[in-house]
């Protein structure tokens, strides 16, 4: 496989965890109660692991010198292959938590995938990741059950958090050169092949939260092209703010 | 410098966990082993993670690095490996006994099935994640006091 489809294809898993990590990590303190801010927090540490580990290997791939730390503070976020859900803004808790459902429940099928790939390096992070994205996927399951079943307030909040969120589902499973290319050698699934699984599990957690799937709006991608939402600038500036005046800056 | 396997994780089994400092780095489970050269020299001493974002990784390999230097091992590279990745059952029982003294529940499936503190069995889960990302957090029914519980990964 050429090394630049395996480039992006490692682009595109760590900027989903980075991004995501970021995103959780703005909770810390804020959470609605404690032990939601402690797992928050854990959700975030883990994704942003999972990041290092996906962008060192894509640095390496790359041999263009750059390591995990220069791919995620000095990279432009045009250059950013993550998928449309994963930059969008907290919002309130359900919308938090759905995202959270979402990715997490599609995150855990590609890497019961991955952990096969035809790439060593990449079966044996996707595998030390797989252990911590299951409890992940459970967590938000778990929220969006409470919630969806609870009171009328936070139920209207939960559809309301699944209507926003659908439009970006659709792009979790998008074929393209990338995804072809690497489905063809073994090294990623297919997208498309865990739709039917993702379908599944989301309407088991939805059935139990007595919540309706979500009829799906037209989809909004671009993310693994590198067009994103307006959201993703002023995240990344903020998150790239110290590397990006101090350059190589150490502590 | 007597540099054998038995005396290297003499000196590995001395590095306290930075975060729960009771138990070792090898009660924990975290050193894979030693590999050696051609001359049965030991070479490498390989190291795994618990968490991928464990921020304790770091203080490990700083805690390793320079205990294998004061034992005179400074020849000795300490690598990272991922696979097989590391699983709570790694956890010895010399390690589990030690949590278990410190007030933390050892990983068990299902959850833990004490009080640390009353031995009470009927402990409640208050959070699935806890004050570090190995750790959840449980309260006894009986005496009421929060503990910490190793989660089983």
């Amino acid at each position: 496989m050429a090394d630049d489809i395996l480039f992006q294809c490692l682009l595109r898993l760590g900027d989903d965890s980075l991004v995501l990590g970021q995103r959780l990590s703005e909770l810390c303190g804020h959470a609605p109660a404690l032990e939601v801010d402690l797992a928050l927090a854990n959700l975030a540490l883990d994704l942003i692991g999972q990041a290092t580990l996906w962008l060192e290997l894509a640095g390496e791939v790359e041999g263009a010198g750059r390591d995990a730390d220069a791919l995620a503070f000095r990279r432009d976020p045009a250059a950013f292959r993550n998928c449309l859900l994963v930059e969008q803004p907290n919002g309130d808790f359900a919308r938090t938590m759905v995202r959270q459902l979402l990715f997490s429940t599609w995150q855990q099928l590609a890497y019961e995938q991955l952990e096969r790939s035809s790439n060593p390096r990449i079966a044996e992070i996707a595998a030390k990741a797989l252990l911590e994205v299951r409890y992940h996927a459970q967590l938000a399951a778990d929220w969006v059950i409470r919630l969806g079943d609870g009171t009328g307030e936070s139920r209207g909040r939960m559809t309301a958090a699944l209507a926003w969120h659908a439009r970006f589902i659709d792009e979790l499973f998008e074929v393209d050169d990338v995804s072809s290319a690497t489905a063809v050698a073994g090294v990623a699934p297919e997208p498309a092949s865990l739709r039917p699984a993702f379908d599944a599990a989301i309407a088991a957690v939805l059935a139990n939260a007595t919540l309706a799937f979500p009829t799906l709006p037209r989809a909004s991608t671009g993310g693994r092209r590198g067009r994103h939402s307006e959201h993703l600038v002023p995240m990344l500036a903020e998150m790239q703010f110290l590397q990006r005046t101090y350059p190589g800056a150490k502590w | 410098m007597a540099c054998d396997a038995e005396g290297l994780m003499a000196v590995l089994a001395n590095v306290p966990d930075p975060e729960i400092p009771v138990i070792s780095i090898v009660d924990l489970g975290i050193v894979r082993g030693i590999a050696h050269d051609a001359d049965n020299r030991p070479t490498t001493v390989e190291i795994t993670p618990t968490y991928t974002g464990c921020p304790a990784t770091a203080a490990i390999m700083g805690a390793v690095r320079k205990a294998l230097d004061a034992a005179g091992h400074a020849d000795l590279r300490i690598n990272v490996s991922l696979s097989p990745p590391w699983s709570s059952d790694w956890i010895t029982p010399t390690g589990r006994r030690k949590l278990l003294d410190y007030g933390i529940a050892p990983p068990e499936r299902g959850g833990p099935v004490a009080c640390p503190q009353c031995g009470s069995t009927s402990p409640v889960e208050v959070s699935r994640f806890g004050s570090t990302p190995c750790k959840s957090l449980w309260q006894c029914s009986d005496c009421l006091e929060p503990f910490d519980s190793f989660k089983c990964h």
